[in-house]
């Protein structure tokens, strides 16, 4: 089957039923997206699918196929995204095993709400889960990243 | 000017040396009889990879970890030690994992170790150290150019300078590679530093945001092949029979191999391997854990706590007064059995070829990793090779003295005859054992005509982690192991009280314990602090005032629970419907008061606000230790709310995120960090941030609602 992933095509052979999230890591080498809990519960496999977040991990793949697919490696050309460009301003991330899911969360939010409140964060957010516990500064990066945007910077 | 003064003279730097166009600093091995130099990929068999930095001819610095990067900072700290001492330019650092080998051994317990909050203060003179021989070899590699003396020149941002004279370190390698390394160098004054206390931002950002960070879950190269193992359902049973036909059949499934634990599925992917697991037939012979059960032993433990243990301390004569006091209190407590649930599941990657086996993982404990792989493919440690990649979280569960996920993949690629990565998942990670254990604790104290303490009896229940590991010596004396009763036997409390007895039951279950983020102290300080509150409660007092008064003559717990309740505003008026609770508490060499502001919605606890106050001795990297402080918070929190581990008939109940919950994003309060100035030596900050915070919370739940919760997760009654 053929997947858009990044803007490129790509062909697979893989069972229809097969996560994404493994079609992504385990044929395509993308390891950006990371597998954390194979239930959607934790969002560390977060992609876009046609700009929405999704978990990969629960995505058969042939639910992808004639969609734009977007990976952390693809969500801007030389990593600096305004969300990418907030998380390092504010030092955001500690072991960052979990950060490619929050940060697609993070852009797909503000991709739909350009100013979103803490309200809005937290709908957004609260389905990925940080160990190291970085959540304040998901929160304030957020915020960096919408006022980064809005200023036409990113 | 500090004169320093190496920790071992025969072991301290010698020589620089060339190799592929850069300076190494290198530390020579006891008794090797050569010098040894950096990067083990272009050196021979003779030669041990020691050397701690690499100053390139393109003038980059990089920096050589001996310890792992778990999201706890070590990639920016160890270089902001060797950047300050060599004067180097910041932007030119890199930073990679050294190789597993001795000259990395932890300067404290001889092996190479991420662990206890160790990293910057056992490393904070070596590394310093490393960094000034360097600058002093390119100093004197420079003054030879410019026809002038050693101390004419200066070093600044890469360059030394003579002058008008100067010259970039990356212009000096060749010449300084050939010149002998100074006996001992001379570290700079406090004062002088320029990058030793200033807030420094992460050196692995960029890769972690771009999704290009390696961590052991990424590793991959041609060949390589998926395992996912099915191991007992309960701990310590054993394979009876399987039947591997169906797994066989899915497509992509290329192995079915039994190994010590279970039967591992070996695939082209996970998603094959996965499958076919799930399609595994065996027959388990359970063993004898079989019927263990967590409410069954609660009840083992509480039996144990009305008996005498090992005594862990005493002080006069308790019993007389506790007979005598004015008032008495007596308590029991609980905490669970948890996991560490670290973001990156378990996995580990090895490769077994002729005379070598090579190993990627993110991993804690490098030399126990390579002792137990050298004995499962019967080859010598030094033909281990390890290749450390971040860890997605450690927390604890990658620094195991078994080795399990290592010894695992081990396992499972030499039975495949392939190489292998062996992947867990998460049901696998949460039911996989190496638990913070259990622990109860029951408490009698004795309250003076003064309100304060006069006896203290104290008796704890939880299975021992050190007993039965290399590290048993040192930890364990007299049945006591230090990391069950770090923080009540050598609490500050008790050594005010005059009459006090600590006792320790130490029972075996079967269940696999391990440390867990602040080990001991992620019980000790809930159970004391609360003590502490409950105390205050009995007698009248503020609590603040009351530990004052008991602290009095503990001046950096002091000063950290002043720092904290001063930042607070302790007694100022709080919006209707919350409550402030205050904890103090020393562990890992450092001194944390916590004070949280708490309100209760629907029913459920919701901490708003922490405000943090730390006494970490010199703080290397402001920025990292307040990062710390949040991850801290946030850790203990999820003990606090919501996460424990429950047995029934030997199997572990939880398995996921959804019923093993941990903090989200919704739930994390603000946390404000202040840092007490402080020349004292650095001490941890790792792990220091967690024990307060569940005590800080549960004071101001009793506070706001009456209710004393002495169990975690903290529940309140409807």
């Amino acid at each position: 089957m053929k997947l858009t992933i990044n803007g490129a095509d790509h062909q697979v052979d893989a069972p229809p039923d097969m996560p994404l999230l493994w079609v992504l890591r385990d044929m395509l080498r993308l390891t950006g997206t990371k597998f954390g809990c194979g239930v959607a519960q934790c969002g560390a496999c977060t992609v876009h699918i046609d700009g929405a977040p999704r978990r990969s991990c629960v995505t058969p793949v042939s639910a992808a196929v004639g969609k734009a697919i977007t990976t952390i490696e693809g969500l801007s050309p030389d990593g600096r995204h305004a969300v990418q460009r907030a998380w390092a301003e504010l030092d955001v991330v500690q072991c960052g095993y979990c950060q490619s899911g929050q940060i697609m969360s993070a852009a797909a939010l503000l991709a739909a709400k350009p100013e979103p409140t803490d309200a809005d964060i937290d709908a957004a957010m609260t389905g990925n889960i940080c160990r190291c516990g970085t959540y304040q500064r998901i929160r304030a990066a957020v915020h960096r990243a919408a006022a980064l945007a809005k200023g036409g910077v990113s | 000017m500090n004169a320093a003064t190496p920790p071992s003279r025969r072991e301290f730097l010698k020589t620089g040396a060339l190799v592929s166009g850069g300076l190494v600093i290198a530390f020579v091995v006891p008794g090797a009889g050569r010098f040894a130099v950096a990067q083990a990929p272009r050196v021979g068999p003779s030669f041990a990879p020691n050397a701690f930095l690499r100053v390139g001819s393109d003038d980059s610095v990089t920096v050589l970890l001996a310890h792992s990067e778990m999201g706890q900072g070590i990639w920016t700290a160890l270089p902001m030690l060797i950047a300050e001492e060599l004067d180097a330019d910041w932007s030119k650092i890199k930073v990679e994992h050294a190789e597993a080998a001795p000259v990395y051994a932890h300067t404290v317990f001889g092996m190479q170790m991420t662990g206890g909050s160790t990293s910057t203060w056992s490393e904070f003179d070596r590394y310093r150290q490393a960094g000034a021989t360097a600058r002093a070899l390119l100093v004197e590699a420079a003054a030879r150019r410019f026809g002038v003396k050693s101390a004419d020149c200066r070093t600044e941002n890469g360059v030394v300078i003579a002058g008008a004279r100067r010259a970039r370190y990356g212009e000096l390698v060749e010449a300084a590679s050939s010149l002998r390394a100074p006996a001992t160098v001379t570290l700079k004054d406090p004062k002088d530093w320029k990058i030793i206390g200033k807030p420094t931002k992460r050196l692995d950002t960029p890769e972690k945001i771009t999704g290009r960070a390696q961590f052991g879950m990424d590793v991959h190269f041609p060949g390589l092949l998926t395992a996912v193992v099915a191991r007992a359902p309960v701990f310590g049973g054993t394979v009876k029979s399987f039947d591997a036909r169906q797994a066989m059949a899915v497509p992509g499934v290329r192995k079915v191999v039994q190994v010590p634990s279970g039967v591992a599925v070996v695939a082209d992917h996970f998603w094959a391997a996965k499958l076919g697991r799930d399609a595994l037939k065996i027959s388990w012979d359970l063993g004898p854990n079989a019927s263990l059960d967590s409410t069954a032993l609660r009840e083992e433990f509480r039996r144990l706590a009305g008996t005498e243990g090992a005594i862990a301390a005493q002080a006069g004569n308790v019993g007389d007064a506790l007979g005598k006091a004015a008032k008495t209190v007596e308590a029991e407590y609980a905490v669970p059995y948890l996991a560490h649930a670290p973001m990156e599941p378990l996995n580990c990657t090895v490769r077994i070829g002729p005379g070598k086996c090579e190993i990627w993982t993110g991993t804690q404990f490098q030399t126990f990793d390579q002792r137990v792989a050298a004995q499962i493919t019967g080859l010598k440690p030094e033909q281990v090779k390890i290749h450390t990649t971040f860890l997605g979280g450690g927390f604890g569960r990658r620094a195991n003295p078994t080795a399990d996920f290592v010894s695992l993949a081990v396992y499972v690629a030499k039975a495949a005859k392939a190489p292998v990565k062996t992947v867990w998942t998460r049901e696998d990670d949460v039911r996989g054992g190496y638990y913070r254990p259990a622990y109860l604790h029951r408490a009698r104290i004795g309250l003076g005509s003064d309100g304060l303490p006069v006896a203290w009896r104290h008796v704890l229940v939880g299975q021992s982690i050190l007993v039965g590991t290399p590290f048993e010596p040192f930890g364990v004396k007299n049945g006591i192991d230090s990391a069950s009763v770090e923080g009540v036997a050598d609490s500050p409390y008790l050594k005010e009280i005059p009459n006090h007895r600590v006792d320790l039951h130490s029972p075996k279950t079967g269940i696999p314990v391990l440390w867990w983020r602040s080990v001991g102290h992620s019980h000790t300080a809930f159970v004391m602090e609360s003590l502490i509150d409950e105390l205050a409660q009995a007698a009248g007092k503020d609590p603040v005032e009351y530990r004052r008064a008991l602290l009095k003559n503990h001046a950096r717990h002091l000063g950290v629970l002043n720092l904290a309740v001063e930042e607070a505003g302790w007694g100022r008026r709080l919006p209707k419907g919350w409550a402030r609770g205050v904890a103090v508490h020393e562990s890992f060499g450092s001194f944390v008061a916590q004070v949280a502001e708490v309100s209760v919605e629907d029913g459920r606890i919701r901490v708003q606000r922490v405000v943090c106050a730390i006494d970490c001795g010199i703080a290397v990297n402001p920025e990292m230790i307040a990062a710390q402080m949040e991850s801290g918070v946030a850790f203990g929190l999820s003990a606090a709310l919501h996460s424990a581990l429950h047995l029934k008939d030997g199997r572990v109940q939880e398995s996921n995120f959804h019923d093993y919950p941990v903090l989200r994003l919704n739930e994390m309060p603000r946390v404000e960090t202040h840092i007490v100035p402080s020349s004292e030596k650095p001490g941890g900050v790792g792990e220091v941030g967690v024990p307060p915070i569940a005590p800080a919370v549960a004071n101001a739940v009793a506070r706001l609602t009456g209710q004393r919760l002495r169990e975690l997760p903290l529940r309140l009654n409807a």
